[in-house]
């Protein structure tokens, strides 16, 4: 399990953390969109190398889930979303590129410190993984939290579902079953979500979240 | 007799970064000018701007304290030494105990200092806009920098450079992403120390751009050639560091004989020439950033080095 093979599924999974901060860097809507598609393949990466390092084949599926929809389907689908919507101007990020990477930094030490005394039965490989898909997954609720664009908040949400995918991933995978659901459920997710994006511009002109902000009188100043 | 070939193959070291720094620009400029179609100077062109200058008159300002004339040796001194120290063909040399990884740093933000001191001391408003630039541009390259030092240090156990080259060449190393980081990041500190073109374009004399360039607009003459071989050394020196920490191989180790250290002599050329290709077409690429983006180019540096230590712990702990 040590050497080449633990190093190369370090790489994969660091990798995945790198790219969530690159998507916390960006502040174009098209930009954002294709290093969430760089996610999704470094993540099916991931994946396949779990599946080929722990010789469970089922996580092939996984990974070829991944890479079929996560990196080609739902991107494609967001950028022509993105087109109709006629949004591709800058975000808005709500205190500044370089106060959203300290916040991240802050959540990935989060995320070791919680992980690592937690799961010191478990072994190396499996520990790490979790570690890193915890940062991952408050990476992606980190974008949720700091964007206001729904397309922004779109991307974070499949990010953060990336993330789950590679903790199960480094657990020996979750059943097949559960797995293709998971899979079906996210592209229903993102096709409800679409529909209701066009919905909300009818409405309020603006995929502004904070217009809603307004409607729900959360802000009376 | 082994101590004076030590201090002699140490001389050897120190005269041919000396000599290379010219050659290293003239290359990059030549492949820049290609990339564009156009023809190019001469590769020799660097040394005969340098020769040029030395021969020239010296025009000082009125205002001109003795700073403003001192103040190009100490930058020149400043960086020759930290060029000389960084390993290039061998590890292990004389004074390779004191090539530390914090000394360079320390050589590199002394010579900044006097160079923004001698762009306030004349009292224009060009050498002061450069100077207030550099400093902000410093102050986070600086940091981002330590970052990139503690990651090596904590993997290395030394911030010594010989002795992180020689780790770096051992099997226990390993693929890990903390050197990644520590790689990009580097890369980045790199390119705004050396004033290139994402953060400042060295062939400008457009005065809303300028960060180097204006800082040295006073200077004329020998002082000038003192200022403008110092920055050639500079960019050596970064050239150097990154190839002896995340390519350290073929370098010769002390001691090895002559053959040995030709080798690591013809190793390091090419790895200077690939890093200067690279440059080129980098810089061909991309467009310059405006100055109020600057920051968040050296903050995702900053950013990366303190993952790459972060990111550590958890490969340290298996």
């Amino acid at each position: 399990m040590h050497g080449l093979a633990f190093d190369i599924a370090h790489l994969l999974a660091g990798g995945m953390v790198v790219v969530s901060f690159l998507m916390l860097y960006q502040d174009r809507v098209y930009a954002l969109l294709n290093v969430f598609a760089v996610h999704a393949l470094v993540l099916a990466l991931a994946v396949g190398w779990q599946a080929y390092i722990q010789g469970a084949h089922h996580l092939y599926v996984t990974a070829g889930i991944a890479l079929v929809f996560k990196a080609i389907i739902i991107p494609t689908a967001l950028h022509r979303m993105v087109q109709r919507l006629d949004i591709h101007r800058t975000l808005e990020v709500v205190g500044g590129v370089g106060l959203d990477m300290l916040a991240g930094t802050a959540l990935v030490a989060l995320a070791i410190l919680v992980m690592l005394p937690v799961t010191a039965a478990a072994d190396a490989l499996a520990r790490e993984d979790l570690a890193f898909a915890l940062a991952v997954v408050l990476l992606g609720l980190l974008l949720m939290v700091t964007r206001h664009n729904a397309i922004s908040l779109v991307v974070g949400f499949m990010s953060l579902e990336n993330g789950l995918v590679l903790a199960a991933a480094g657990a020996r995978g979750m059943p097949l079953a559960v797995e293709i659901s998971v899979a079906f459920s996210v592209l229903i997710a993102l096709i409800v979500i679409g529909v209701f994006l066009f919905r909300i511009r009818e409405r309020f002109d603006s995929v502004d979240m904070q217009a809603l902000d307004a409607f729900r009188e959360e802000r009376r100043q | 007799m082994a101590l004076i070939t030590d201090y002699l193959v140490q001389g050897c070291q120190m005269l041919l970064v000396l000599l290379l720094a010219p050659l290293l620009t003239g290359w990059v400029r030549r492949l820049k000018a290609q990339l564009l179609r156009r023809r190019g100077p001469s590769l020799l062109q660097p040394y005969r701007d340098l020769f040029k200058l030395l021969h020239k008159e010296v025009v000082l300002a009125d205002s001109a304290s003795w700073l403003f004339r001192v103040a190009p040796y100490l930058i020149f001194a400043a960086l020759w030494v930290a060029a000389s120290l960084v390993p290039t063909f061998a590890s292990g040399l004389r004074f390779s105990w004191t090539a530390d990884l914090i000394a360079i740093v320390a050589l590199l933000g002394s010579a900044r200092f006097f160079l923004a001191l001698a762009g306030l001391d004349v009292g224009t408003s060009f050498g002061g806009i450069g100077a207030s630039r550099e400093m902000m541009i410093a102050s986070l390259a600086e940091p981002a920098m330590l970052m990139i030092v503690f990651t090596l240090s904590l993997l290395a156990g030394t911030t010594e450079l010989s002795a992180v080259a020689q780790f770096m060449q051992t099997a226990e190393v390993g693929l890990r992403v903390s050197l990644g980081l520590a790689l990009i990041a580097l890369v980045m500190v790199a390119i705004a120390e050396n004033a290139r073109i994402p953060v400042d374009n060295p062939a400008t004399h457009l005065e809303l751009t300028m960060v180097h360039e204006a800082m040295v607009l006073e200077y004329s003459g020998r002082h000038l050639a003192m200022i403008e071989l110092g920055a050639f050394l500079k960019l050596l020196l970064y050239l150097s560091l990154l190839g002896c920490i995340f390519a350290p191989w073929g370098m010769a180790t002390a001691g090895a004989g002559l053959v040995a250290y030709l080798g690591g002599l013809a190793v390091y050329l090419v790895k200077l020439a690939v890093g200067g290709l690279l440059l080129a077409l980098f810089e061909s690429v991309v467009a310059k950033m405006r100055v109020f983006r600057v920051d968040q180019f050296l903050g995702a540096a900053l950013m990366l080095g303190l993952l790459g230590t972060l990111l550590l712990f958890v490969s340290r702990s298996h």
